[in-house]
């Protein structure tokens, strides 16, 4: 069972572990095993680290290999290497076959990008370009055919299903283009979702109080805080998809992937919810890619990617606004 | 956390599956209900034969039995004397009995036993089988002067009425012989009037003429009759006392319905304590010879058991052993039969069986239990409750069929959620554990339901029973079948248990397949489902 588990945990083979994710400085991955407090001690060690400069971005092969964006290559390289963030998230040279019958689709024909912290990223195509694909993979959903994916700076795709699933859980967020509520729970109960796959029975009812707190602090943030207890299909499409951001939010995710979040709203509830992502991009320094296909959305984005038949638009370089 | 509250929603939501372990409950029930009444006629049958029968029964192979029963007793008591509580011999043979019905003699074939009232009842029940609460106290084979029950005190004062006994005694003896004498006057020549014949029987004066008026009876009979003398052929003291199986003599009766039409019967006694029967046995010694005789009925016995309530008939062992020539006329030594063998409480009866076999050359004795003397029906009873346990059983099982299906409709229909929660970082072995814990929710109500009902069947099964048999119009427990007047039911808490584990673990065993296709499920692919 995944749910008390964390990332750091050896998977149910007892593999040990080698995924940077256990990397900490002060103690062998080994150590770090041990105990669940440690654990903890362990991320926030590492979150401190993460914010000095330094740290590296992907690994140092696909660095050299130049296949990300060097924002550095701008008019004013010196001042914006110090300033600039680093990168959360990075794809290298993914790619993505789907078969139907014998008929082999290829769908990412060698996709290669990163995401800095605190960046908002819209990835833009037309329907069956790819993005959507693109953005499974990002979330570890699905598994690359070939390429690899950096999330840290370690590498998750290859990740067993546990730690992929603990992934999910403690540092990504997702919504969705139909906002993927459970129908059976009130709103509440589908913002708390994502904390009680992360905490064991025991562990959630102990904390309980605080877990519903926090939700129902999030509803609020989307301004749902006087929904709590209505089922989904009591809600208009842009109530469900703010209910959706905040359980995307629950569980303080590092990045939020979304696919297509406005797709299925009118204009006034999209530009809500297109508002809200600013306001968390902004306010909480949250990393936000984003697929569409409406490029008045995409221009609001910090950067826009072209995904043309699973490939990037070539010369679509970092667009900042 | 999310799985015990997803299965909960879902129980709450999915009516559908609710219908589907409508079949586990109403298994459960039906498994309850059956085994309950199995058991309990099963108990209730035992007890009864055992009742009967004592623990072990030591026997001859021969009818005319083995010399010196206190011998024998001796023994057995020198091979295990500290596992036996009590003894008593018996002379069990076949015999005919015959009485008279208005105008005409009933003869039926019955096993007579002669017993000794000291020390039968200390082997069994015998006691508390008879209708004269005195004799249930100590069993006397003198005829009582009144007062033996007029319901059967087994089944309490709501029970066939059997208005007839309540005449029963040694005044409805004198009556008879009175009412006979003033017929015979009545009926006589003139100048015979007041004067009955020796010998003749209270029968000979009333048509048919008695058809062993006229036969030379055995010779220990005819003894033992001129020296009782006249007294007791005249009807006002009693032949020999004898204990009467009360189906021999008896016959329920509709007389009428209850108010819920139910039909209402009443016994009906052809001969009561106090009339006279005969019976005809053979004799001890080859060739063996008819004894026959006159005897009194001094008390019914009732077991329940047909088979032994329409065959059995008690008579005094020395008597019996007198008539058949079983005494030795210089030693004054008797013979018997069988000896009747009641253990200790916690004594294994089949190893003291063994031991005693052993030690007696089984081919002129023969040692059993109460068990082995009614093996076949003891294990036909439970090869039925086997087979109806079987046949149960499977049907909670297709009821399991009704679960799989449904469960994978289920999962089909939660595609998209199960992405979802995937999607949000629930494992494969979270999905497979919402839909377990689902099914194990609805086997634990399912069975729980079927639980309730099934004790709440069992507790009210008579009345069930009465109501069934009023709407089908024909009684569903007739106790005229089966002796006992209402169904007798126990609960076994361990069958139950093992009952209600059995469904919860189908329901569960039902879920797991859908719910590893749930766990297996990409998360892509359910996302992209709609």
């Amino acid at each position: 069972m995944s749910d008390g588990l964390s990332p750091f945990q050896p998977d149910s083979a007892g593999r040990p572990m080698h995924s940077p994710l256990h990397f900490s400085p002060e103690a062998p991955a080994g150590q770090m095993l041990e105990d669940a407090s440690e654990r903890e001690g362990g991320l926030d060690r590492r979150r401190r680290e993460r914010r000095g400069p330094g740290v590296p971005a992907c690994d140092g092969s696909a660095a050299a290999r130049g296949l990300f964006p060097r924002e550095d290559a701008g008019v004013d390289a010196g001042v914006h290497l110090r300033r600039d963030p680093p990168v959360q998230l990075c794809a290298v040279d993914l790619k993505k076959n789907y078969q139907k019958g014998p008929v082999v689709i290829p769908v990412l024909r060698g996709v290669s990008l990163s995401v800095r912290e605190g960046e908002m990223l819209a990835i833009v195509g037309k329907s069956g370009s790819g993005k959507s694909t693109l953005l499974h993979l990002l979330a570890t959903l699905d598994a690359p055919d070939a390429g690899e994916i950096y999330f840290d700076g370690q590498r998750v795709d290859h990740l067993a299903g546990l730690e992929r699933d603990a992934l999910r859980n403690r540092y990504l967020g997702m919504i969705f283009q139909f906002y993927h509520l459970l129908p059976e729970l009130t709103t509440l109960e589908n913002v708390l979702m994502p904390l009680m796959i992360g905490e064991n029975v025991w562990g959630y009812v102990r904390r309980r109080r605080q877990l519903r707190q926090t939700a129902a602090g999030l509803l609020e943030m989307v301004g749902l805080g006087h929904r709590l207890r209505h089922r989904p299909r009591e809600l208009s499409g842009g109530e469900m998809q703010r209910a959706a951001i905040a359980r995307a939010l629950v569980g303080s995710p590092r990045i939020l992937l979304a696919d297509e979040p406005t797709g299925n709203l009118d204009f006034a509830s999209g530009r809500e919810i297109l508002e809200l992502l600013h306001r968390l991009n902004a306010e909480r320094k949250l990393t936000i890619v984003m697929v569409t296909h409406d490029p008045s959305i995409a221009e609001q984005a910090d950067r826009t990617i072209r995904l043309v038949e699973g490939q990037l638009e070539p010369g679509a370089g970092p667009a900042r606004l | 956390m999310y799985k015990l509250l997803l299965s909960w929603r879902y129980l709450r939501t999915r009516y559908i599956a609710l219908a589907s372990i409508v079949s586990v409950t109403l298994g459960v029930a039906t498994m309850i209900v059956v085994n309950s009444v199995m058991h309990g006629f099963t108990t209730e049958m035992r007890n009864r034969i055992h009742g009967i029968l004592s623990d072990v029964v030591f026997e001859s192979r021969t009818i005319d039995g083995f010399r010196d029963a206190q011998w024998h007793m001796d023994r057995i008591s020198q091979i295990a004397g500290n596992e036996i509580a009590a003894m008593t011999p018996t002379v069990v043979v076949p015999a005919m009995l015959n009485f008279e019905v208005g105008d005409q003699w009933i003869t039926k074939p019955v096993q007579l036993i002669g017993i000794d009232p000291e020390t039968q009842g200390k082997v069994s029940d015998f006691g508390h089988y008879l209708q004269h609460p005195a004799n249930r106290e100590t069993l006397s084979f003198e005829l009582r002067e009144r007062g033996y029950d007029t319901y059967d005190h087994q089944a309490g004062p709501n029970s066939r009425p059997r208005k007839q006994m309540a005449f029963a005694g040694m005044g409805y003896r004198r009556r008879m012989a009175e009412s006979r004498r003033f017929l015979a006057a009545m009926t006589a020549p003139p100048g015979q009037a007041s004067a009955p014949k020796a010998g003749a029987g209270e029968g000979a004066s009333i048509p048919p003429a008695d058809p062993f008026a006229g036969v030379n009876l055995a010779d220990p009979f005819s003894q033992k009759k001129s020296e009782e003398g006249e007294a007791a052929d005249s009807g006002y003291e009693q032949h020999t006392g004898l204990v009467m199986g009360i189906a021999l003599g008896s016959f329920p009766q509709q007389i009428g319905k209850k108010k819920d039409g139910t039909p209402e019967y009443e016994d009906v006694f052809m001969v009561l304590p106090g009339d006279d029967v005969k019976l005809t046995f053979p004799t001890a010694g080859m060739p063996p010879q008819a004894a026959s005789g006159l005897f009194t009925i001094v008390d019914f016995y009732e077991s329940k058991m047909s088979e032994y309530d329409s065959s059995f008939m008690f008579m005094p062992i020395r008597k019996l052993q007198e008539m058949r020539g079983m005494i030795d006329p210089t030693t004054q030594v008797a013979m018997v039969n069988s000896i009747q063998i009641k253990l200790k409480p916690g004594v294994d009866g089949s190893a003291l069986r063994d031991k005693l076999q052993a030690e007696f050359h089984p081919e002129l004795y023969v040692v059993s239990t109460w068990q082995d003397k009614q093996s076949a029906l003891l294990a036909a009873v439970q090869m039925e409750t086997a087979i109806l346990n079987i046949l149960l059983f499977l049907i909670i099982a297709v009821a399991g069929f009704g679960i799989l299906a449904i469960f994978f409709m289920i999962v089909v229909e939660k595609t998209r959620d199960i992405g979802i929660l995937k999607s949000l970082g629930a494992s494969g072995w979270g999905v497979m554990g919402i839909f377990l814990a689902y099914g194990l929710a609805l086997g634990l109500l399912g069975s729980g339901v079927g639980m309730g009902l099934g004790l709440w069947l069992v507790a009210q099964i008579n009345w069930i029973a009465d109501v069934l048999g009023r709407i089908t119009g024909r009684p569903v427990f007739d106790p005229e079948i089966y002796y006992f007047y209402k169904i007798p039911a126990i609960v076994d808490p361990f069958t139950v248990t093992w009952i209600v584990c059995g469904a919860v673990a189908i329901a569960v065993l039902a879920s797991v397949l859908p719910a590893i296709r749930a766990a297996r499920m990409h998360p892509v692919e359910a996302l992209r489902y709609e």
